[in-house]
């Protein structure tokens, strides 16, 4: 039986969670338990520092959380101490064994161990260069709330957006507060989120969905696993007040089960949000009634396309079909379907209770708000970065993420995944938007943002990526089917050293025709990576057809090995080259032979003289 | 391919008891719309796999849904695996930020290694070696997983056999283990 809980409950609910945050003996413990901290080792730790509190059974203002994760990678695991009136410890890299020493020392002798924290100088990670340009708002509770506690997020004015929606506004007010915000998707496209539920408003059924698309298949972001991580009951919210908005009763959270941990914790935030009767019949004492399910995807990047996404909640293979009728007319059953990205929904719990006025006032004119990207690649702080829109690459890149390691060369970097492209050092001065992104020739997509540096070859990259599309192509389509394959065809014949400048005409033409003729987005983008690639780093596909070279010395076929005049003849890379390609006498100079070289790159690794070069 | 070492009972028959519990499942969601690919991620998780002949089953199950239809679905998703899968199963994270790290050497050490290729079974049954769209772990790249264990940050290949060793290990004991018990129960 769902407790009636009404506004006064929620606000005595937060009240309650401050005052025993607030009170001066309290300490709080956060553990960073996302997918990320638990592979580095948060459990052991978690587990630690709850066997070292559970032998001193007296403690009761002693409260460990997990919680998820606070985006900054690299440290990881990471612990942070809180105390009211007192700073905020860091620790980093924490081992179990660093976890007790920890707790001996500072939760119950009082001394924080220093030398455990970021670079033992007692740092905190907002000190860091890495969250001085960032601005959160869709991860503000992430690293912050225990996010299998309702209570905690409740503490955050957690469900009072759900409340001053279904009490105070009419469906229409919330559509038009969603409109004058300028909240476009963020899943990639950018399209208006409250023209898209303006679309599925007016429509009659007997039923209405909203979808909730966690199917986050650019490889290289992890963005919406974070937040489903770290804050799954902001996104419930957001589906319930998406369903009032638009007159839907139900709402499926469509999650990839790759996502073992968000699943988890979606489904304990469902339960949670159903016994106190946030989701369920008349919330919050309102006439409005909204329940959520989950569905857990299967593995096909394809669904994340809208139409084939409900085509596989409704238990059908994922494939996109033909826009119109769209899925605001004719979605989910034939029902009329609002479906909104993890991220998207993310930011519309602080719309309706802070305005439109105050969500413009980050971002710019036509992409207001802010963006999570998920940091990776050749750079030094590999994370989760939210930035308001508008701050440029290199900012992002150089002062956010520390530039790239070792003291090598930028070359690009990749956004929008599979369907995106590369920008190269001339647009790093451009200011992140939307449309910014497009007209140079690359997308926002998710918001994966891959470094990469001299070492990289491009041509390989972009096969890398046709590796992708052609295994996810859905196959419905020729132009998708069939002219993804070719391409990747086309770009192995380069990499392996047998293209020819025609292949690279072939390869523009061919590129172009996929993207006009493709039936859905997948197709109409897939091209993306190689004509970005052609168009900026042409150079490196002409030496790859004319020189038979790879200025990058990835692609393996078109590397020479060879032992320069100083090899000491110690015999060592002609006993370990598994094809017996070296010959020499001993303390002699030793030659490769060229036919027979396979390019395994065995005896470079090897050589303990370095007397191996390759080009 | 290496059939013979997934041991006995390749073949799931209609009496395996395991059947019991699926149709427990089915029946606690019967009349829901659009349950098929549930109805076979549950089959995979309780058999380890969705041959055809459990397909055939779920069909029969199902008043109005064919072996054709299932087959399309378990087909299409890269989920679900149609043949038996080895001991244990190896993730190399082939996502962007893996690759750019070099995630490709790790796949070729360990094709060279087992003598298998990417989606293929060992031929003693140990690993199925997978290579996988991002592990979500960009900070750890490259990564791989066996199991449930990540292994982090493998620059260098040369660490393979000795993380494969202690699998191979582990089964060793499993194995002695199993024959002292066995020896007991005769004694």
């Amino acid at each position: 039986m769902a407790a009636k809980t009404t506004l006064e409950t929620l606000q005595n609910i937060k009240q309650e969670v401050l005052a025993q945050q607030e009170a001066a003996d309290s300490i709080r413990i956060l553990v960073g338990m996302g997918t990320c901290g638990i592979s580095a080792g948060a459990i052991d730790v978690f587990e630690a520092m709850k066997a070292e509190l559970a032998e001193k059974k007296d403690i009761e203002n002693v409260q460990i959380i997990p919680c998820g994760c606070a985006g900054m990678c690299t440290y990881e695991p990471i612990v942070e101490v809180v105390v009211p009136g007192k700073k905020r410890v860091t620790y980093v890299h924490v081992t179990p064994a660093m976890a007790e020493e920890i707790m001996y020392k500072h939760i119950l002798g009082g001394d924080p161990v220093v030398k455990y924290t970021i670079d033992g100088e007692f740092k905190t990670l907002s000190e860091q260069n890495f969250y001085k340009k960032q601005k959160r708002v869709v991860l503000k509770n992430c690293g912050e709330i225990n996010p299998e506690d309702i209570r905690e997020y409740i503490s955050k004015d957690g469900y009072q957006a759900l409340a001053k929606a279904v009490l105070e506004m009419t469906p229409e007010d919330v559509i038009e507060t969603m409109k004058a915000s300028g909240l476009r998707g963020r899943g990639g496209g950018g399209f208006p989120t409250g023209m898209k539920w303006s679309f599925a408003a007016p429509n009659k059924a007997d039923q209405k969905y909203i979808i909730c698309n966690a199917d986050e298949g650019d490889p290289g972001a992890f963005m919406d696993r974070s937040v489903l991580e770290g804050d799954p009951h902001a996104v419930l919210e957001a589906m319930a007040i998406g369903g009032y908005a638009i007159g839907a009763s139900k709402g499926f959270i469509y999650v990839r089960a790759e996502y073992p941990v968000a699943v988890q914790r979606l489904m304990t935030a469902i339960h949670q949000a159903r016994e106190m009767g946030l989701l369920g019949q008349n919330i919050l004492g309102s006439k409005f009634s909204f329940d959520i399910d989950i569905r857990l995807g299967a593995g096909a990047f394809v669904c994340g396309e809208e139409t084939a996404l409900i085509a596989s909640i409704e238990g059908k293979r994922g494939m996109s079909r033909n826009k119109p009728p769209f899925p605001a007319k004719e979605g989910l059953w034939g029902k009329p379907t609002c479906i909104n990205n993890v991220e998207t929904l993310a930011n519309i719990p602080q719309i309706i209770l802070n305005g439109a006025d105050w969500f413009r006032g980050f971002g710019t004119e036509k992409s207001p708000g802010t963006k999570v990207f998920a940091l990776g690649g050749k750079i030094n702080q590999t994370g989760l970065v939210e930035v308001p829109m508008g701050v440029t690459l290199r900012e992002v890149i150089y002062d956010i993420g520390e530039g790239i390691p070792d003291g090598k060369a930028f070359k690009a970097v990749q956004t929008g995944g599979p369907s995106g492209g590369c920008i190269t050092t001339e647009n790093l001065d451009i200011p992140i938007d939307f449309d910014n992104l497009v007209a140079i020739g690359s997308m926002m997509g998710s918001g994966g943002m891959i470094v990469m540096d001299e070492d990289n070859c491009m041509v390989d990259i972009a096969r890398f990526f046709l590796d992708f599309t052609v295994d996810e192509s859905c196959g419905k389509c020729v132009p998708c089917r069939e002219g993804t394959k070719r391409l990747h065809e086309n770009l192995i014949k380069i990499t392996d050293g047998n293209g020819t400048p025609e292949d690279l005409d072939k390869l523009e033409e061919l590129a172009d025709n996929i993207k006009a003729t493709s039936l859905c987005g997948l197709g109409q983008t897939a091209p993306n990576p190689v004509l970005s690639t052609l168009k900026h780093f042409r150079d490196e596909y002409e030496a790859h057809v004319n020189d038979k070279k790879c200025p990058a010395l990835v692609c393996k076929p078109l590397l020479t090995f060879e032992i320069k005049d100083d090899c000491r003849g110690c015999t060592l890379c002609s006993r370990m080259c598994p094809v017996r390609a070296i010959e020499g006498e001993t303390k002699k100079v030793h030659v490769i032979n060229q036919d027979k070289c396979t390019k395994c790159g065995t005896c470079l690794t090897v050589c303990k003289f370095g007397s191996i070069i390759k080009y | 391919m290496a059939k013979k070492a997934n041991g006995t009972g390749d073949c799931i028959k209609p009496n395996d008891p395991r059947f019991k519990e699926l149709k427990a499942y089915i029946d606690s969601v019967r009349g829901q719309q659009g349950i098929n690919i549930m109805v076979l991620q549950e089959a995979q998780r309780i058999f380890g796999y969705v041959p055809l002949e459990v397909q055939k089953w779920i069909s029969l199950e199902l008043d109005d849904v064919s072996v054709g239809e299932l087959y399309g679905i378990s087909t299409f998703y890269s989920q679900f695996n149609l043949t038996k899968q080895g001991k244990h199963k190896i993730s190399v994270c082939l996502g962007t930020a893996c690759y750019v790290k070099g995630a490709q050497a790790i796949v070729e050490a360990l094709q060279q290694q087992l003598d298998v290729e990417v989606g293929g079974i060992s031929e003693d049954g140990m690993f199925t070696l997978e290579a996988t769209r991002c592990l979500g772990c960009c900070s750890l790249a490259p990564v791989m997983m066996i199991d449930d264990d990540v292994y982090a940050k493998l620059y260098d290949t040369k660490q393979i056999p000795e993380i494969l060793d202690k699998y191979y290990l582990e089964s060793e004991l499993d194995e002695e283990m199993d024959e002292a018990i066995e020896s007991e129960v005769d004694a």
